[in-house]
Protein backbone atom coordinates (compact mmCIF):
# COMPACT_ATOMS: atom_id res chain seq x y z
CA UNK A 1 0.00 0.00 0.00
CA UNK A 2 2.90 2.32 0.83
CA UNK A 3 4.34 1.68 -2.61
CA UNK A 4 1.00 2.35 -4.30
CA UNK A 5 0.82 5.76 -2.63
CA UNK A 6 4.46 6.47 -3.46
CA UNK A 7 3.92 5.79 -7.16
CA UNK A 8 0.61 7.62 -7.15
CA UNK A 9 2.31 10.65 -5.61
CA UNK A 10 5.07 10.51 -8.22
CA UNK A 11 2.53 10.32 -11.06
CA UNK A 12 0.53 13.22 -9.71
CA UNK A 13 3.70 15.30 -9.34
CA UNK A 14 4.76 14.62 -12.90
CA UNK A 15 1.28 15.52 -14.18
CA UNK A 16 1.53 18.87 -12.47
CA UNK A 17 5.20 19.32 -13.42
CA UNK A 18 4.19 19.11 -17.08
CA UNK A 19 1.54 21.14 -18.91
CA UNK A 20 -0.77 18.10 -19.17
CA UNK A 21 -2.62 18.65 -15.91
CA UNK A 22 -3.17 22.35 -16.52
CA UNK A 23 -4.14 21.86 -20.15
CA UNK A 24 -6.66 19.15 -19.34
CA UNK A 25 -8.19 21.14 -16.49
CA UNK A 26 -8.30 24.36 -18.51
CA UNK A 27 -9.91 22.74 -21.55
CA UNK A 28 -12.50 21.06 -19.40
CA UNK A 29 -13.15 24.18 -17.36
CA UNK A 30 -13.64 26.33 -20.45
CA UNK A 31 -15.97 23.99 -22.31
CA UNK A 32 -17.95 23.09 -19.24
CA UNK A 33 -18.21 26.71 -18.14
CA UNK A 34 -19.47 27.82 -21.53
CA UNK A 35 -22.09 25.08 -21.71
CA UNK A 36 -23.07 25.84 -18.12
CA UNK A 37 -23.52 29.50 -18.94
CA UNK A 38 -25.77 28.71 -21.92
CA UNK A 39 -27.82 26.18 -20.00
CA UNK A 40 -28.43 28.52 -17.07
CA UNK A 41 -29.27 31.47 -19.33
CA UNK A 42 -31.82 29.41 -21.24
CA UNK A 43 -33.21 28.08 -17.99
CA UNK A 44 -33.69 31.60 -16.62
CA UNK A 45 -35.28 32.77 -19.88
CA UNK A 46 -37.74 29.86 -19.93
CA UNK A 47 -38.65 30.36 -16.30
CA UNK A 48 -39.47 34.04 -16.99
CA UNK A 49 -41.59 33.04 -19.95
CA UNK A 50 -43.49 30.40 -18.02
CA UNK A 51 -44.11 32.92 -15.21
CA UNK A 52 -45.44 35.50 -17.64
CA UNK A 53 -47.66 33.11 -19.56
CA UNK A 54 -48.70 31.50 -16.30
CA UNK A 55 -48.76 27.77 -15.74
CA UNK A 56 -46.69 26.00 -18.35
CA UNK A 57 -44.33 23.18 -17.43
CA UNK A 58 -42.78 22.64 -14.03
CA UNK A 59 -39.29 24.12 -13.96
CA UNK A 60 -36.60 21.96 -12.28
CA UNK A 61 -32.90 22.86 -11.93
CA UNK A 62 -31.88 19.24 -11.46
CA UNK A 63 -33.69 18.01 -14.54
CA UNK A 64 -33.01 20.91 -16.83
CA UNK A 65 -29.50 22.04 -15.96
CA UNK A 66 -27.57 19.60 -13.82
CA UNK A 67 -28.54 16.36 -15.53
CA UNK A 68 -27.71 17.32 -19.13
CA UNK A 69 -24.61 19.17 -17.95
CA UNK A 70 -23.13 16.25 -16.09
CA UNK A 71 -23.97 13.93 -18.97
CA UNK A 72 -22.07 16.37 -21.14
CA UNK A 73 -19.16 16.35 -18.65
CA UNK A 74 -18.89 12.61 -19.28
CA UNK A 75 -18.62 13.25 -23.00
CA UNK A 76 -15.80 15.76 -22.55
CA UNK A 77 -14.05 13.28 -20.28
CA UNK A 78 -14.02 10.85 -23.20
CA UNK A 79 -11.75 13.27 -25.03
CA UNK A 80 -9.63 14.13 -22.02
CA UNK A 81 -8.96 10.64 -20.64
CA UNK A 82 -6.60 9.64 -23.48
CA UNK A 83 -4.56 12.78 -22.75
CA UNK A 84 -4.27 11.69 -19.14
CA UNK A 85 -3.44 8.03 -19.67
CA UNK A 86 -1.33 8.04 -22.81
CA UNK A 87 1.92 8.71 -20.96
CA UNK A 88 1.34 6.37 -18.00
CA UNK A 89 3.45 3.46 -19.24
CA UNK A 90 4.44 4.51 -22.77
CA UNK A 91 6.61 7.29 -21.37
CA UNK A 92 8.32 4.97 -18.88
CA UNK A 93 9.02 2.49 -21.64
CA UNK A 94 10.47 5.13 -23.90
CA UNK A 95 12.64 6.69 -21.20
CA UNK A 96 13.80 3.29 -19.91
CA UNK A 97 12.54 4.13 -16.44
CA UNK A 98 10.31 1.08 -16.60
CA UNK A 99 13.52 -0.84 -15.92
CA UNK A 100 13.86 1.01 -12.63
CA UNK A 101 10.28 0.24 -11.60
CA UNK A 102 10.42 -3.41 -12.61
CA UNK A 103 13.76 -4.04 -10.87
CA UNK A 104 12.68 -2.35 -7.63
CA UNK A 105 11.23 -4.41 -4.81
CA UNK A 106 7.70 -3.45 -5.79
CA UNK A 107 4.95 -5.71 -7.11
CA UNK A 108 3.63 -5.11 -10.62
CA UNK A 109 0.14 -4.63 -9.28
CA UNK A 110 1.37 -1.90 -6.92
CA UNK A 111 2.88 -0.03 -9.87
CA UNK A 112 -0.36 -0.34 -11.85
CA UNK A 113 -2.63 0.67 -8.97
CA UNK A 114 -0.36 3.58 -8.14
CA UNK A 115 -0.43 4.87 -11.67
CA UNK A 116 -4.15 4.37 -12.09
CA UNK A 117 -4.80 6.12 -8.78
CA UNK A 118 -2.59 9.02 -9.85
CA UNK A 119 -4.53 9.37 -13.10
CA UNK A 120 -7.76 9.08 -11.10
CA UNK A 121 -6.77 11.95 -8.80
CA UNK A 122 -6.03 14.17 -11.80
CA UNK A 123 -9.43 13.21 -13.22
CA UNK A 124 -11.00 14.22 -9.90
CA UNK A 125 -9.23 17.57 -10.19
CA UNK A 126 -10.77 17.92 -13.64
CA UNK A 127 -14.23 17.08 -12.30
CA UNK A 128 -13.66 19.59 -9.52
CA UNK A 129 -13.67 22.31 -12.18
CA UNK A 130 -17.31 21.45 -12.91
CA UNK A 131 -18.19 21.47 -9.21
CA UNK A 132 -17.40 25.18 -9.09
CA UNK A 133 -20.21 25.82 -11.59
CA UNK A 134 -22.60 23.41 -9.95
CA UNK A 135 -21.89 25.05 -6.59
CA UNK A 136 -23.16 28.35 -8.04
CA UNK A 137 -26.54 26.71 -8.60
CA UNK A 138 -26.61 25.70 -4.97
CA UNK A 139 -25.72 29.24 -3.95
CA UNK A 140 -28.61 30.84 -5.89
CA UNK A 141 -31.17 28.04 -6.11
CA UNK A 142 -32.33 24.98 -4.25
CA UNK A 143 -31.45 21.93 -6.35
CA UNK A 144 -31.64 18.44 -4.87
CA UNK A 145 -28.24 17.38 -3.57
CA UNK A 146 -28.64 13.60 -3.76
CA UNK A 147 -29.06 13.20 -7.54
CA UNK A 148 -26.02 15.45 -8.02
CA UNK A 149 -23.90 13.26 -5.77
CA UNK A 150 -25.09 10.11 -7.56
CA UNK A 151 -24.29 11.65 -10.94
CA UNK A 152 -20.79 12.53 -9.73
CA UNK A 153 -20.32 8.98 -8.47
CA UNK A 154 -21.32 7.84 -11.96
CA UNK A 155 -18.81 10.20 -13.54
CA UNK A 156 -16.07 8.96 -11.25
CA UNK A 157 -16.83 5.31 -12.01
CA UNK A 158 -17.11 5.97 -15.74
CA UNK A 159 -13.83 7.91 -15.70
CA UNK A 160 -12.15 5.17 -13.69
CA UNK A 161 -13.17 2.64 -16.32
CA UNK A 162 -11.85 4.73 -19.19
CA UNK A 163 -8.63 5.44 -17.26
CA UNK A 164 -8.10 1.73 -16.64
CA UNK A 165 -8.60 1.00 -20.34
CA UNK A 166 -6.19 3.83 -21.17
CA UNK A 167 -3.60 2.43 -18.75
CA UNK A 168 -3.90 -0.96 -20.44
CA UNK A 169 -3.33 0.51 -23.89
CA UNK A 170 -0.42 2.58 -22.64
CA UNK A 171 1.46 -0.59 -21.64
CA UNK A 172 1.28 -1.84 -25.21
CA UNK A 173 3.37 0.81 -26.95
CA UNK A 174 6.37 3.05 -26.47
CA UNK A 175 4.68 5.82 -28.40
CA UNK A 176 2.46 8.15 -26.39
CA UNK A 177 0.62 9.45 -29.43
CA UNK A 178 -0.35 5.96 -30.54
CA UNK A 179 -1.44 5.13 -27.00
CA UNK A 180 -3.56 8.30 -26.89
CA UNK A 181 -5.21 7.76 -30.26
CA UNK A 182 -5.91 4.07 -29.62
CA UNK A 183 -7.40 4.89 -26.23
CA UNK A 184 -9.60 7.55 -27.76
CA UNK A 185 -10.97 5.27 -30.46
CA UNK A 186 -11.57 2.36 -28.14
CA UNK A 187 -13.37 4.63 -25.67
CA UNK A 188 -15.37 6.07 -28.55
CA UNK A 189 -16.29 2.57 -29.69
CA UNK A 190 -17.44 1.61 -26.20
CA UNK A 191 -19.43 4.84 -26.19
CA UNK A 192 -21.09 4.29 -29.55
CA UNK A 193 -21.98 0.65 -28.98
CA UNK A 194 -25.36 1.77 -27.69
CA UNK A 195 -26.06 3.65 -30.95
CA UNK A 196 -25.46 0.62 -33.11
CA UNK A 197 -27.97 -1.41 -31.17
CA UNK A 198 -30.55 1.26 -30.40
CA UNK A 199 -33.32 -0.29 -32.52
CA UNK A 200 -32.30 -3.91 -32.15
CA UNK A 201 -33.71 -6.20 -29.48
CA UNK A 202 -31.89 -9.44 -30.27
CA UNK A 203 -29.78 -11.15 -27.56
CA UNK A 204 -26.49 -10.12 -29.18
CA UNK A 205 -27.64 -6.55 -29.38
CA UNK A 206 -28.47 -6.58 -25.71
CA UNK A 207 -25.03 -7.91 -24.81
CA UNK A 208 -23.38 -5.29 -27.00
CA UNK A 209 -25.61 -2.65 -25.51
CA UNK A 210 -24.65 -3.79 -22.02
CA UNK A 211 -20.99 -3.21 -22.85
CA UNK A 212 -21.60 0.37 -23.85
CA UNK A 213 -20.21 2.69 -21.25
CA UNK A 214 -22.82 5.38 -21.80
CA UNK A 215 -25.91 3.26 -21.16
CA UNK A 216 -24.69 2.58 -17.65
CA UNK A 217 -24.31 6.26 -16.98
CA UNK A 218 -27.92 7.04 -17.83
CA UNK A 219 -29.24 5.82 -14.49
CA UNK A 220 -26.59 7.73 -12.55
CA UNK A 221 -27.54 10.83 -14.52
CA UNK A 222 -31.14 10.47 -13.40
CA UNK A 223 -29.95 10.16 -9.81
CA UNK A 224 -30.74 6.46 -9.68
CA UNK A 225 -28.10 4.35 -7.98
CA UNK A 226 -28.45 0.89 -9.54
CA UNK A 227 -26.10 -1.83 -8.28
CA UNK A 228 -26.11 -3.30 -11.80
CA UNK A 229 -24.34 -0.23 -13.16
CA UNK A 230 -21.93 0.03 -10.23
CA UNK A 231 -21.02 -3.62 -10.72
CA UNK A 232 -20.49 -3.03 -14.43
CA UNK A 233 -18.05 -0.18 -13.91
CA UNK A 234 -16.17 -1.81 -11.08
CA UNK A 235 -15.82 -5.08 -12.94
CA UNK A 236 -14.64 -3.21 -16.04
CA UNK A 237 -12.01 -1.45 -13.92
CA UNK A 238 -10.81 -4.71 -12.37
CA UNK A 239 -10.77 -6.48 -15.72
CA UNK A 240 -8.79 -3.73 -17.43
CA UNK A 241 -6.28 -3.44 -14.59
CA UNK A 242 -5.90 -7.21 -14.59
CA UNK A 243 -5.15 -7.14 -18.32
CA UNK A 244 -2.72 -4.31 -17.65
CA UNK A 245 -0.80 -6.48 -15.19
CA UNK A 246 -0.71 -9.29 -17.76
CA UNK A 247 0.50 -6.89 -20.40
CA UNK A 248 3.18 -5.53 -18.08
CA UNK A 249 4.31 -9.05 -17.33
CA UNK A 250 4.49 -9.90 -21.01
CA UNK A 251 6.88 -6.98 -21.32
CA UNK A 252 9.34 -9.02 -19.28
CA UNK A 253 9.00 -12.03 -21.53
CA UNK A 254 9.23 -10.11 -24.78
CA UNK A 255 11.38 -7.11 -23.84
CA UNK B 1 27.02 -14.10 -3.86
CA UNK B 2 25.89 -14.51 -7.44
CA UNK B 3 25.42 -17.92 -8.90
CA UNK B 4 24.42 -18.52 -12.49
CA UNK B 5 23.91 -22.03 -13.76
CA UNK B 6 23.19 -23.06 -17.33
CA UNK B 7 21.52 -19.72 -17.99
CA UNK B 8 19.87 -19.51 -21.39
CA UNK B 9 17.74 -16.67 -22.71
CA UNK B 10 15.99 -17.01 -26.01
CA UNK B 11 14.12 -14.22 -27.76
CA UNK B 12 11.66 -14.90 -30.54
CA UNK B 13 14.28 -15.68 -33.16
CA UNK B 14 17.64 -15.36 -31.49
CA UNK B 15 19.47 -16.95 -28.61
CA UNK B 16 20.87 -14.04 -26.64
CA UNK B 17 22.54 -16.03 -23.90
CA UNK B 18 23.45 -19.66 -24.34
CA UNK B 19 24.09 -21.91 -21.37
CA UNK B 20 26.26 -19.63 -19.26
CA UNK B 21 27.46 -20.63 -15.82
CA UNK B 22 29.57 -18.60 -13.42
CA UNK B 23 29.88 -17.64 -9.82
CA UNK B 24 30.88 -14.41 -8.18
CA UNK B 25 32.18 -14.29 -4.62
CA UNK B 26 31.19 -11.64 -2.13
CA UNK B 27 33.16 -8.41 -2.41
CA UNK B 28 34.56 -9.04 -5.86
CA UNK B 29 34.48 -6.62 -8.76
CA UNK B 30 33.82 -8.59 -11.88
CA UNK B 31 34.08 -7.23 -15.39
CA UNK B 32 31.65 -8.54 -17.91
CA UNK B 33 33.31 -8.25 -21.23
CA UNK B 34 32.11 -8.86 -24.73
CA UNK B 35 31.55 -7.21 -28.07
CA UNK B 36 28.23 -5.47 -28.73
CA UNK B 37 25.36 -7.89 -28.83
CA UNK B 38 27.24 -10.56 -26.89
CA UNK B 39 24.50 -10.95 -24.30
CA UNK B 40 25.93 -8.83 -21.50
CA UNK B 41 22.83 -6.72 -21.01
CA UNK B 42 20.54 -9.73 -21.24
CA UNK B 43 22.49 -11.56 -18.53
CA UNK B 44 22.33 -8.49 -16.32
CA UNK B 45 18.61 -8.14 -16.89
CA UNK B 46 18.10 -11.71 -15.80
CA UNK B 47 20.15 -11.10 -12.65
CA UNK B 48 18.07 -8.03 -11.81
CA UNK B 49 14.78 -9.89 -12.36
CA UNK B 50 13.82 -7.70 -15.29
CA UNK B 51 13.78 -10.68 -17.65
CA UNK B 52 13.06 -14.26 -16.67
CA UNK B 53 15.52 -16.87 -17.95
CA UNK B 54 14.37 -19.30 -20.64
CA UNK B 55 16.35 -22.11 -19.04
CA UNK B 56 18.81 -22.51 -16.21
CA UNK B 57 18.85 -20.59 -12.99
CA UNK B 58 20.37 -17.53 -11.44
CA UNK B 59 20.48 -16.64 -7.80
CA UNK B 60 21.62 -13.62 -5.85
CA UNK B 61 22.55 -13.95 -2.17
CA UNK B 62 20.95 -17.38 -2.19
CA UNK B 63 17.61 -16.19 -3.58
CA UNK B 64 16.49 -17.48 -6.95
CA UNK B 65 15.46 -14.78 -9.42
CA UNK B 66 12.30 -16.62 -10.40
CA UNK B 67 11.16 -17.83 -7.00
CA UNK B 68 12.00 -14.85 -4.79
CA UNK B 69 12.26 -11.85 -7.11
CA UNK B 70 11.37 -9.35 -4.37
CA UNK B 71 14.18 -10.60 -2.11
CA UNK B 72 16.63 -10.42 -5.01
CA UNK B 73 15.49 -6.93 -6.01
CA UNK B 74 15.98 -5.66 -2.44
CA UNK B 75 19.62 -6.73 -2.58
CA UNK B 76 20.47 -5.42 -6.02
CA UNK B 77 21.31 -1.97 -7.26
CA UNK B 78 21.03 -1.71 -11.00
CA UNK B 79 22.23 0.92 -13.42
CA UNK B 80 20.89 0.10 -16.90
CA UNK B 81 22.63 1.22 -20.04
CA UNK B 82 20.50 4.35 -20.21
CA UNK B 83 20.14 5.65 -16.66
CA UNK B 84 16.45 5.43 -15.66
CA UNK B 85 15.84 9.07 -14.85
CA UNK B 86 12.72 11.23 -14.75
CA UNK B 87 13.64 14.49 -16.49
CA UNK B 88 10.89 16.45 -14.76
CA UNK B 89 12.25 15.70 -11.27
CA UNK B 90 14.96 17.42 -9.30
CA UNK B 91 17.98 15.34 -8.34
CA UNK B 92 17.20 15.06 -4.64
CA UNK B 93 13.51 14.54 -5.31
CA UNK B 94 14.38 11.69 -7.67
CA UNK B 95 16.79 10.09 -5.22
CA UNK B 96 14.21 10.30 -2.43
CA UNK B 97 11.66 8.65 -4.69
CA UNK B 98 14.02 5.81 -5.64
CA UNK B 99 15.09 5.43 -2.02
CA UNK B 100 11.49 4.98 -0.89
CA UNK B 101 10.84 2.67 -3.82
CA UNK B 102 13.77 0.51 -2.71
CA UNK B 103 12.27 0.32 0.77
CA UNK B 104 14.49 2.65 2.78
CA UNK B 105 12.60 3.70 5.95
CA UNK B 106 11.54 7.34 5.66
CA UNK B 107 13.64 8.34 8.69
CA UNK B 108 16.86 7.28 6.94
CA UNK B 109 16.10 8.73 3.51
CA UNK B 110 17.63 12.16 4.06
CA UNK B 111 20.87 10.71 5.39
CA UNK B 112 21.15 8.19 2.53
CA UNK B 113 20.46 10.85 -0.11
CA UNK B 114 23.15 13.13 1.33
CA UNK B 115 25.55 10.20 1.44
CA UNK B 116 25.13 9.26 -2.24
CA UNK B 117 25.13 12.90 -3.33
CA UNK B 118 28.59 13.15 -1.80
CA UNK B 119 29.83 9.82 -3.02
CA UNK B 120 28.84 10.44 -6.63
CA UNK B 121 29.94 14.10 -6.50
CA UNK B 122 26.57 15.45 -7.56
CA UNK B 123 25.95 17.69 -4.55
CA UNK B 124 26.36 20.80 -6.69
CA UNK B 125 23.38 19.87 -8.89
CA UNK B 126 21.13 18.58 -6.11
CA UNK B 127 18.37 21.09 -6.82
CA UNK B 128 18.55 21.01 -10.60
CA UNK B 129 16.05 19.34 -12.87
CA UNK B 130 17.43 16.07 -14.17
CA UNK B 131 16.33 17.03 -17.68
CA UNK B 132 18.78 19.94 -17.58
CA UNK B 133 21.81 17.86 -16.59
CA UNK B 134 24.66 16.90 -18.89
CA UNK B 135 25.29 13.28 -19.82
CA UNK B 136 28.06 12.86 -17.27
CA UNK B 137 25.92 14.14 -14.43
CA UNK B 138 23.01 11.98 -15.51
CA UNK B 139 25.25 8.94 -15.48
CA UNK B 140 26.33 9.79 -11.96
CA UNK B 141 22.78 10.37 -10.79
CA UNK B 142 22.04 6.94 -12.27
CA UNK B 143 24.87 5.48 -10.23
CA UNK B 144 23.66 7.28 -7.11
CA UNK B 145 20.25 5.72 -7.70
CA UNK B 146 21.83 2.26 -7.86
CA UNK B 147 23.71 2.54 -4.57
CA UNK B 148 21.18 4.50 -2.54
CA UNK B 149 19.82 1.50 -0.65
CA UNK B 150 23.30 0.13 0.04
CA UNK B 151 22.70 -3.08 -1.92
CA UNK B 152 24.81 -6.20 -1.52
CA UNK B 153 25.16 -6.52 -5.26
CA UNK B 154 25.67 -3.77 -7.80
CA UNK B 155 24.92 -4.46 -11.43
CA UNK B 156 26.22 -1.72 -13.69
CA UNK B 157 25.68 -1.77 -17.42
CA UNK B 158 28.45 0.28 -19.02
CA UNK B 159 28.79 2.69 -16.10
CA UNK B 160 31.44 4.88 -17.69
CA UNK B 161 29.88 5.39 -21.12
CA UNK B 162 29.56 9.05 -22.02
CA UNK B 163 31.86 10.31 -19.30
CA UNK B 164 34.97 12.36 -19.81
CA UNK B 165 38.34 10.89 -18.76
CA UNK B 166 38.38 12.69 -15.43
CA UNK B 167 34.91 11.49 -14.58
CA UNK B 168 35.86 7.96 -15.64
CA UNK B 169 38.71 7.99 -13.14
CA UNK B 170 36.35 9.30 -10.46
CA UNK B 171 33.86 6.53 -11.17
CA UNK B 172 36.65 3.93 -11.05
CA UNK B 173 37.71 5.22 -7.68
CA UNK B 174 34.14 5.22 -6.48
CA UNK B 175 33.75 1.61 -7.59
CA UNK B 176 36.94 0.64 -5.81
CA UNK B 177 35.71 2.28 -2.62
CA UNK B 178 32.44 0.37 -2.94
CA UNK B 179 34.14 -3.00 -3.43
CA UNK B 180 34.64 -5.12 -0.38
CA UNK B 181 31.23 -4.53 1.18
CA UNK B 182 29.49 -4.70 -2.19
CA UNK B 183 29.79 -7.25 -4.94
CA UNK B 184 29.98 -5.48 -8.27
CA UNK B 185 29.35 -6.71 -11.78
CA UNK B 186 30.03 -4.20 -14.48
CA UNK B 187 29.73 -4.70 -18.17
CA UNK B 188 31.79 -2.97 -20.76
CA UNK B 189 33.26 -3.42 -24.16
CA UNK B 190 36.22 -1.23 -23.28
CA UNK B 191 39.04 -3.46 -22.15
CA UNK B 192 41.13 -0.92 -20.31
CA UNK B 193 38.07 -0.39 -18.15
CA UNK B 194 38.29 -3.98 -16.96
CA UNK B 195 42.05 -3.81 -16.48
CA UNK B 196 41.60 -0.79 -14.24
CA UNK B 197 38.63 -1.62 -12.11
CA UNK B 198 38.09 -5.35 -12.00
CA UNK B 199 39.70 -8.26 -10.26
CA UNK B 200 37.95 -10.87 -12.31
CA UNK B 201 36.75 -10.92 -15.84
CA UNK B 202 34.06 -12.90 -17.58
CA UNK B 203 34.31 -12.81 -21.34
CA UNK B 204 31.28 -13.71 -23.38
CA UNK B 205 30.77 -13.70 -27.10
CA UNK B 206 27.63 -14.42 -29.08
CA UNK B 207 25.89 -15.54 -25.93
CA UNK B 208 28.54 -18.08 -25.00
CA UNK B 209 31.01 -18.00 -22.16
CA UNK B 210 34.56 -17.69 -23.50
CA UNK B 211 36.69 -17.23 -20.42
CA UNK B 212 36.52 -16.64 -16.70
CA UNK B 213 39.74 -15.71 -15.02
CA UNK B 214 41.33 -13.08 -12.87
CA UNK B 215 42.47 -10.04 -14.81
CA UNK B 216 46.00 -10.56 -13.51
CA UNK B 217 46.13 -14.07 -14.94
CA UNK B 218 44.72 -13.08 -18.27
CA UNK B 219 47.06 -10.18 -18.80
CA UNK B 220 50.11 -11.80 -17.23
CA UNK B 221 49.69 -14.65 -19.57
CA UNK B 222 50.94 -12.32 -22.26
CA UNK B 223 51.70 -8.93 -20.81
CA UNK B 224 55.41 -8.19 -20.61
CA UNK B 225 56.24 -11.28 -22.56
CA UNK B 226 57.14 -10.92 -26.19
CA UNK B 227 55.26 -12.57 -28.97
CA UNK B 228 56.87 -13.01 -32.35
CA UNK B 229 55.37 -14.20 -35.57
CA UNK B 230 57.86 -16.41 -37.41
CA UNK B 231 57.36 -17.50 -41.01
CA UNK B 232 59.68 -20.11 -42.48
CA UNK B 233 59.64 -21.10 -46.15
CA UNK B 234 59.02 -24.74 -46.74
CA UNK B 235 59.86 -26.25 -50.08
CA UNK B 236 58.17 -29.55 -50.82
CA UNK B 237 57.66 -30.48 -47.20
CA UNK B 238 61.19 -29.53 -46.16
CA UNK B 239 61.71 -28.49 -43.47
CA UNK B 240 58.77 -30.15 -41.94
CA UNK B 241 56.61 -28.32 -39.46
CA UNK B 242 57.32 -30.39 -36.37
CA UNK B 243 61.09 -30.06 -36.90
CA UNK B 244 60.80 -26.31 -36.99
CA UNK B 245 58.53 -26.24 -33.98
CA UNK B 246 60.96 -28.40 -31.99
CA UNK B 247 63.89 -26.21 -32.89
CA UNK B 248 62.03 -23.04 -31.99
CA UNK B 249 61.03 -24.49 -28.68
CA UNK B 250 64.68 -25.14 -27.85
CA UNK B 251 65.59 -21.48 -28.23
CA UNK B 252 66.38 -20.17 -24.72
CA UNK B 253 63.71 -17.90 -23.28
CA UNK B 254 60.86 -19.25 -25.40
CA UNK B 255 57.84 -20.32 -23.39
CA UNK B 256 55.48 -21.49 -26.06
CA UNK B 257 55.40 -22.08 -29.79
CA UNK B 258 52.07 -22.16 -31.52
CA UNK B 259 51.65 -23.47 -35.03
CA UNK B 260 49.45 -20.96 -36.84
CA UNK B 261 49.21 -21.74 -40.48
CA UNK B 262 50.86 -23.81 -43.22
CA UNK B 263 49.52 -22.27 -46.39
CA UNK B 264 51.46 -21.59 -49.58
CA UNK B 265 54.42 -23.69 -48.53
CA UNK B 266 54.97 -21.40 -45.62
CA UNK B 267 55.09 -22.41 -42.02
CA UNK B 268 53.76 -19.75 -39.69
CA UNK B 269 54.41 -19.91 -35.98
CA UNK B 270 53.79 -17.66 -33.07
CA UNK B 271 56.56 -17.72 -30.52
CA UNK B 272 55.92 -16.40 -27.02
CA UNK B 273 58.77 -15.55 -24.75
CA UNK B 274 59.06 -15.87 -20.99
CA UNK B 275 58.44 -12.72 -18.96
CA UNK B 276 60.86 -9.97 -19.84
CA UNK B 277 62.95 -11.95 -22.31
CA UNK B 278 63.87 -10.72 -25.77
CA UNK B 279 64.05 -13.70 -28.09
CA UNK B 280 63.82 -12.27 -31.56
CA UNK B 281 67.56 -12.36 -32.30
CA UNK B 282 67.93 -15.89 -30.93
CA UNK B 283 64.98 -17.13 -32.91
CA UNK B 284 66.33 -15.66 -36.12
CA UNK B 285 69.77 -17.11 -35.50
CA UNK B 286 68.36 -20.49 -34.73
CA UNK B 287 66.31 -20.65 -37.92
CA UNK B 288 69.12 -19.40 -40.14
CA UNK B 289 71.69 -21.73 -38.56
CA UNK B 290 69.48 -24.67 -39.40
CA UNK B 291 69.73 -23.65 -43.05
CA UNK B 292 66.06 -22.73 -43.40
CA UNK B 293 64.78 -19.68 -45.20
CA UNK B 294 63.44 -17.17 -42.69
CA UNK B 295 60.72 -15.35 -44.60
CA UNK B 296 59.35 -13.11 -41.92
CA UNK B 297 59.95 -12.20 -38.33
CA UNK B 298 57.80 -9.60 -36.69
CA UNK B 299 56.71 -8.74 -33.19
CA UNK B 300 53.06 -9.21 -32.36
CA UNK B 301 51.60 -6.79 -29.85
CA UNK B 302 49.74 -8.55 -27.10
CA UNK B 303 47.34 -7.02 -24.68
CA UNK B 304 44.08 -7.87 -23.10
CA UNK B 305 42.65 -6.74 -26.38
CA UNK B 306 44.43 -9.59 -28.18
CA UNK B 307 43.51 -12.09 -25.54
CA UNK B 308 39.97 -11.03 -25.99
CA UNK B 309 40.09 -11.22 -29.76
CA UNK B 310 41.91 -14.54 -29.68
CA UNK B 311 39.47 -16.03 -27.26
CA UNK B 312 36.42 -14.84 -29.12
CA UNK B 313 37.87 -15.84 -32.49
CA UNK B 314 38.84 -19.30 -31.25
CA UNK B 315 35.36 -19.74 -29.95
CA UNK B 316 33.95 -18.87 -33.35
CA UNK B 317 36.13 -21.27 -35.32
CA UNK B 318 35.31 -24.05 -32.89
CA UNK B 319 31.66 -23.34 -33.27
CA UNK B 320 32.06 -23.40 -37.03
CA UNK B 321 33.81 -26.75 -36.86
CA UNK B 322 31.03 -28.16 -34.75
CA UNK B 323 28.49 -26.85 -37.21
CA UNK B 324 30.35 -28.25 -40.17
CA UNK B 325 30.68 -31.60 -38.39
CA UNK B 326 26.97 -31.60 -37.68
CA UNK B 327 26.07 -30.76 -41.27
CA UNK B 328 28.20 -33.67 -42.52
Amino acid sequence: MKNVLLICQKELKSYFASPIAYAVMAIFGLIFGWVFFNASRDFVRFSFQSQMTGGGGQMNVNEQIIRPLLGFAGTIALFLVPMITMRLFAEEKRMGTVELLLTSPVKDIEIILGKWLGAMLLYLCVLFMSMINIALLFAWGKPDLKPVLVAYLGLILQGGTLLAIGALISTMTKNQIIAGIATFFISLLLWLLSWFTAFDSSATAQVVNYLSIVTHFENFGKGVLDSKDVVFYISMIFFSLFLTSRSLESLRWRA
Amino acid sequence: MIKVEGLTKRYARTVAVDNISFEVEKGQIVGFLGPNGAGKTTTMRVLTCFLPPTAGSASVAGFDVLEHPLEVKKRIGYLPETPPLYPEMEVTEYLRFVGKLKGIPSGDIGRRVDDVLGRCAIGDVRNKLIGKLSKGYRQRVGLAQAIIHNPDVLVLDEPTSGLDPKQIIEIRELLKSLAGEHTIILSTHILSEVEHSCEHVIIINQGKLVAIDSVANLTNRLRGAEAVAVVVDSDGGRPNASDVQQRLEQVPGVSRVVMKDTRDSRLCFEVESLQGRQVRADVARSVVNAGWALNELRPVGLSLEDVFLQLTAAEQTEAQKVQEGASK
